[in-house]
């Protein structure tokens, strides 16, 4: 079936050769995007489709005793109702790294919002009344809410018959992974330190908040397969979840990629794939779902919320003796990607500093809260949170500047992790923080405008007119973090590609497909940038990301460009090198030098390293089938950590961020206003500087808001999620967002492609810390839970 | 029930709509204008502004029977023959990155701007005000109080 309409197309761009890897050429989707025609996955159409909702569990840990459907089955307009025992195949479950999630719940729920049952009908409305016609029968069950009933004598074990060998290595069935990290001897370099600093912290459940709701379309095909119009972050992986569950050999699970609308990790896990490919297996109709805000709240994991305890040591001089931590994440009900975190937060934990002499322990837990897994940052933001406040804590003690004390103690390159892994590039560390902290502050009083009025809306509070600048004071604070680009722990990370190069009425054009999900970062932008630099070539045309093209891997851990990026150019330099073999082959009888010169693509020509131009790329490919390569791209292997030690060479490429944040804060209220969030960032090589900054930009925003306002609240009684909409859930709006100056250094990695750096994600791990600690300051006041709520400044 | 309304200066109908069926679903899944985004269908987010009578609004709480014998203008009325200034300024500024929430906000930024006659140009504070209503949750918003500056700029080149 080919008839769907609204699906992605193919995005072309360029006239002139220049727009290559360095310069801020413009998104090709652009346009699309600001005259409303770009079709995201809620937006697709088919003639004939019908509509799927998922019916939710209302407990968070309940057993199902009896499921009535008749009803539903029995509205008009309904075609399908499916539960449990409607799966086609023997493999129900799920999961990124263990398959542990219910396609539908299989006779007992894990947490408030579990998929229970599908109804496909011919409006969404119909499909919710039916839904609610779903007769069931619940049983409830203790809840593990925390890490005191999760490993409690006799606790609830939430998933008994796990079978991935983990389980021997945990001290309870209820901890879904633990890596502890010990190096040197903490013990005996804590008898060095003139002083010890300990610190408790707690980092509140982030939602991703991407606006673009979880949807898309399936489309049942005449092969009985099924083909998916969906918003993901890894097609591929999907895939492979996807196609046991319906009982399908992969090759008859066909996905594209359809218009995604932000992810930051929340699509990284399966939403409604399995579901509307069901409903449209079972129906032979096309099914489109699209959540709406509330059930997004329930769709997709979020990031893990933490419990942190550090202990640090200091010599009088100002110098790290030794840290122990401890940080447990709560997984929720199902593993997700909760085994990576952990080992994220453990690996990273000490930041970007030098300490010799560590005792590390981070678990994740089974819960039975919402389930948790990637999100920007993956593990990384929440040590950052607690490292960065015991930062000033110990400066705190020896008398030192946040900012000496922090550069005293940095890292850079040639230092070791806790893991023993050297950092063999760039580690910025110091100059970042000083980029930040030598930029000029804003000015005292910015709310203040000429006449000496207060203008409402730069104070805290904003237009609700709750003070004129009485009681407002002002606080200054630093952060500065450290994260891994790419997947680590021995994962073997690849992308792949596939250039082709062909003449199109008499000009060479280049199509570039790879299966990476372009989530709004901007990866096809780069894409094309590239195949524009190392073949010359004004014309590039991006293929819709789909599955007829090798894995992309996930555009997550900032490693697309890094990834895809790398195999473009891989499968870019096999093409030039097939297309000057053809040049050779067909022309080189008329030129000495395209036997002895080394050759380039420049222009559309192809020219000697001496600038004389040979021929025109055009007439070389003219009357010649198209040059076509598909390659794959590895970065250098990593391996495991250590089960016990976490000893290993376990990232490839490492990120720094660091912020400064100045804020005002009305005391009396307890209200913030961010005045300013400045960002200095080491990208390696900046390949797009205008959408490096955006997505600071947009990391940095991310960090604050989980600083002052975001957090999914779990009523601890219940496990019921309190607040799942944007009424309740804020995320900052362009007036809580203050400016943010960004700063660029650009120190070359000499491991990756071009010398770039991930970018995506460092800026949220900094922010969130840099705005508590000015807080902090402005306030007096300890601090030690994200997001800050007014009851924590006034002490109501 | 039927509906009749001019969308982007056509007039145009939809048949069999439900009472329930909001002026967002209308435009989306009945008349074919999927540019209005349905990011939260509560009113918070304002990806679904449109101009209702020349009055921005979240088209997901305005009932589709609301609209009859009205005015709405979404993001797909916008540009002319080429794209109109401020949907170029959100381009080339950057302030595009996943874009769901574009539409809403280009519906919002060129309401502002019409209120905000060129020589005039609104302040930042103007602009925060202005588009308080509109979340975005991929640029710090950083990009687009760029982009509306640049529109409000270029409004004066050959004026």
């Amino acid at each position: 079936m080919s008839d769907v309409t609204r699906i992605p197309t193919s995005l072309t761009q360029g006239s002139q050769t220049a727009g290559g890897i360095g310069e801020s050429k413009l998104r090709p989707d652009g346009t699309l995007k600001v005259t409303g025609e770009f079709a995201y996955s809620s937006d697709l159409w088919h003639e004939d489709m019908v509509w799927g909702h998922t019916l939710r569990s209302p407990y968070a840990h309940a057993e199902i005793v009896a499921v009535d459907t008749s009803a539903a089955l029995a509205q008009a307009g309904v075609y399908a109702v499916l539960t449990y025992d409607d799966l086609p195949a023997a493999q129900k479950n799920y999961g990124l790294e263990i398959a542990d999630t219910p396609a539908l719940a299989a006779g007992r729920v894990r947490h408030h919002g579990e998929p229970v049952a599908l109804v496909a009908a011919d409006h969404p409305e119909t499909a919710r009344r039916a839904a609610a016609k779903i007769r069931i029968e619940w049983r409830e069950l203790p809840l593990v809410t925390d890490e005191e009933s999760a490993l409690a004598p006799g606790a609830p074990v939430l998933h008994p018959d796990r079978a991935d060998g983990h389980a021997r290595h945990v001290p309870h069935p209820n901890i879904v992974h633990r890596q502890p990290v010990v190096r040197g001897d903490a013990a005996a370099a804590a008898r060095r330190a003139d002083h010890i600093v300990t610190g408790e912290y707690e980092f509140g459940m982030q939602d991703q908040a991407f606006l673009g709701p979880e949807s898309g379309l399936a489309v049942p095909a005449e092969d009985g397969g099924v083909d998916l119009y969906v918003a993901t972050q890894w097609l591929h992986a999907d895939r492979r979840q996807i196609a046991p569950v319906l009982g399908l050999p992969e090759e008859k699970v066909r996905m594209t990629l359809s218009g995604v609308g932000g992810a930051f990790g929340g699509r990284e896990d399966l939403s409604m794939q399995i579901h509307a490919c069901l409903l449209a297996l079972r129906t032979g109709k096309p099914v489109k779902m699209v959540y709406d805000r509330f059930e997004s709240f329930f769709g997709h994991v979020h990031r893990h919320p933490a419990r942190i305890r550090y202990e640090h040591g200091v010599t009088a001089e100002g110098r790290i003796t030794h840290a122990r931590c401890r940080i447990v994440l709560d997984g929720g009900a199902y593993a997700s990607s909760t085994p990576a975190v952990v080992g994220n937060a453990a690996s990273l934990s000490m930041g970007p500093y030098v300490v010799e002499d560590v005792e590390i322990e981070a678990v994740g837990l089974y819960t039975n809260n919402p389930p948790c897994g990637a999100m920007r940052g993956f593990g990384a933001v929440q040590a950052c949170f607690a490292y960065e406040a015991q930062m000033d804590r110990l400066a705190a003690a020896v008398g030192m500047d946040p900012v000496a004390f922090r550069q005293l103690n940095a890292m850079s390159q040639g230092s070791r992790l806790p893991t023993g892994q050297q950092v063999d590039s760039p580690a910025p560390v110091a100059e970042i923080l000083r980029r930040v902290q030598a930029r000029p502050l804003p000015p005292e009083r910015q709310w203040e405008s000429a006449g000496g009025a207060a203008d409402v809306r730069a104070l805290p509070g904003g237009l609700s007119n709750t003070t004129h600048g009485e009681g407002v004071v002002r606080g200054v604070g630093y952060a500065v973090g450290i994260k891994n680009v790419g997947f680590s722990e021995g994962f073997d990370d690849f992308s792949t590609a596939r250039v082709r190069l062909e003449a199109v009425g008499g000009e060479p054009v280049v199509t570039v497909h790879t299966a990476a999900a372009e989530v709004g970062q901007g990866g096809i932008t780069v894409q094309a940038q590239i195949a524009r630099t190392e073949l010359g070539v004004a014309r590039v045309v991006i293929a819709p990301a789909d599955t007829r093209v090798g894995s992309a891997g996930s555009t997550s851990a900032s490693r697309q460009t890094y990834m895809t990026g790398g195999a473009v150019r891989n499968a870019c330099a096999a093409v030039r090198e097939q297309v000057l073999a053809l040049g050779r082959r067909k022309l080189g009888t008329y030129h000495p030098a395209w036997a002895t010169a080394e050759l380039l693509l420049e222009g559309g020509k192809v020219v000697t390293d001496g600038g004389e131009v040979l021929a025109a790329l055009a007439d070389v490919l003219d009357g010649e089938p198209a040059v076509d390569v598909e390659l794959p791209f590895r970065h250098r292997p990593t391996e495991p950590f250590d089960i016990e030690t976490g000893q290993g060479f376990g990232h490839v490429q490492y990120s720094f961020a660091a912020h400064r944040a100045v804020v005002e804060v009305d005391t009396e209220l307890g209200l913030v206003k961010v005045v300013e969030l400045a960002c200095a960032q080491d990208v390696g090589k900046a390949l797009n500087p205008l959408s490096v900054v955006g997505q600071i930009q947009g990391g940095t925003t991310q960090g604050l808001g989980v600083a002052v306002m975001e957090e999914i609240v779990v009523d601890p009684a219940t496990g019921r999620v309190r607040n799942p909409s944007f009424t309740d859930y804020l995320i900052p709006t362009i007036l809580d967002t203050p400016a943010i100056p960004v700063d660029v250094l650009e120190l070359a990695d000499p491991h990756a492609p071009y010398g770039l750096r991930g970018v995506g994600e460092a800026s949220t791990l900094s922010a969130t810390p840099a705005v508590l600690a000015a807080i902090r300051q402005a306030t007096g006041l300890a601090l030690t839970k994200a997001p800050v709520r007014p009851e924590h400044l006034t002490g109501t | 029930m039927r509906v009749t309304f001019t969308v982007n200066g056509r007039e145009q109908q939809a048949d069999d709509v439900w009472e329930g069926e909001s002026l967002l679903y209308v435009l989306r899944e009945r008349m074919g204008l999927p540019g209005s985004k349905n990011a939260c269908e509560q009113g918070e987010c304002g990806s679904c502004t449109v101009r209702l009578d020349g009055v921005p609004v979240c088209a997901c709480l305005v009932a589709a029977g609301q609209a009859e014998g009205r005015e709405v203008v979404t993001v797909e009325g916008l540009a002319g023959d080429g794209l109109s200034a401020v949907q170029q300024a959100f381009v080339d500024a950057g302030a595009v990155q996943c874009g769901f929430c574009t539409p809403g906000l280009l519906v919002a930024a060129d309401d502002l701007l019409e209120r905000c006659p060129w020589p005039m140009s609104p302040s930042d504070a103007d602009i925060r005000e202005g588009l308080s209503g509109n979340l975005c949750r991929c640029t710090g918003y950083e990009k687009i109080l760029d982009a509306v500056r640049l529109a409000a700029a270029r409004r004066g080149e050959g004026a």
